[in-house]
């Protein structure tokens, strides 16, 4: 057969296939993190982003961006909710974390590591979910009820992922 | 696992900082401040507006009979009414700016107020 001449071939770096694997990763965390209940609906310990502060750790902010938004786009293919609320809100929640790391990235790497990211992307993230909530899905103010649990929970996993993250770059260096 | 090793100390910062913003927002949203007065609505329309400070015992008409409503130690609650499922009588003692409890089908409400309303729920 020959090659018609809209055939293109895609030639794959090394970096991407190091975006692939590290994007599956966080994929397959997502997939088991789904198979947890939680005991408020909208509170999930985030696990995926373990491997999106690694990534970030280890390769830069670019990468963790293609990871992180990889891994939002992929995950609601495997859940069927690709362009519903629940992606736009994903989907918001990762673009405000990834804008917070551009920043808490370039923080002395000496005073502020992993756990600072975690927490700051954790706090980011609700923030762009509840600004979306806001403005698309509820415009009421009594959903800002709800802001002192979410904020404690973005806490409360930012500070335990950023940690599992942290023992794990100072494990494998 | 250790994990004094892998926190440093802008880390440490940051999450005590974390603690104090969710604290504040805490207090911020969840305590509104106690209510000054009640609102009384009966089909829609405002039925008495009631400060809280005196004791009192109030009957509103509604379309199924009489709801009873309690004020009493500067909180209020609906003590009895005619609807089915009793949701605003369950409610029990309100006493926070902004709650309210709703008796339908008889259409009988209050809410609470206070100085600095914090959002009109019944407007919006």
């Amino acid at each position: 057969m020959t090659a018609s001449t809209t055939d293109f071939i895609l030639h794959p770096s090394a970096e991407d296939h190091q975006v692939a694997r590290m994007a599956a990763v966080a994929l397959g965390l997502t997939v088991l993190e789904s198979a947890i209940p939680s005991p408020i609906p909208g509170v999930k310990p985030g696990l995926a982003n373990i491997v999106t502060l690694i990534v970030l750790a280890r390769y830069g902010w670019r990468m963790a961006t293609w990871v992180s938004l990889l891994r939002v786009v992929a995950g609601s293919l495997l859940f069927g909710s690709l362009l519903t609320p629940g992606f736009f809100l994903s989907l918001a929640g990762a673009l405000c974390s990834l804008v917070l790391l551009a920043a808490a990235s370039r923080l002395p790497a000496r005073w502020f590591g992993p756990v600072s990211h975690s927490v700051l992307a954790a706090f980011a993230h609700i923030a762009g979910q509840m600004a979306l909530v806001f403005v698309w899905l509820i415009p009421h103010a009594g959903i800002l009820y709800l802001l002192p649990l979410f904020a404690a929970a973005a806490l409360l996993f930012g500070t335990v992922n950023g940690l599992i993250a942290a023992h794990y770059l100072a494990q494998q260096p | 696992m250790n994990v004094a090793p892998l926190i440093r100390s802008g880390d440490a910062l940051i999450v005590l900082l974390g603690a104090g913003m969710v604290g504040g927002l805490g207090w911020h949203y969840w305590q509104g401040g106690l209510a000054d007065k009640v609102v009384i609505r009966a089909g829609g329309k405002v039925f008495r507006e009631v400060a809280l400070s005196r004791d009192q015992d109030i009957a509103v008409p509604g379309p199924l009979g009489m709801s009873l409503i309690r004020v009493e130690k500067r909180r209020v609650r609906i003590l009895a009414d005619p609807s089915p499922r009793q949701y605003c009588v369950r409610q029990g003692w309100l006493q926070q700016v902004g709650e309210m409890a709703l008796c339908l089908p008889n259409q009988v409400s209050i809410e609470l107020t206070g100085q600095n309303k914090p959002y009109d729920s019944l407007n919006y």
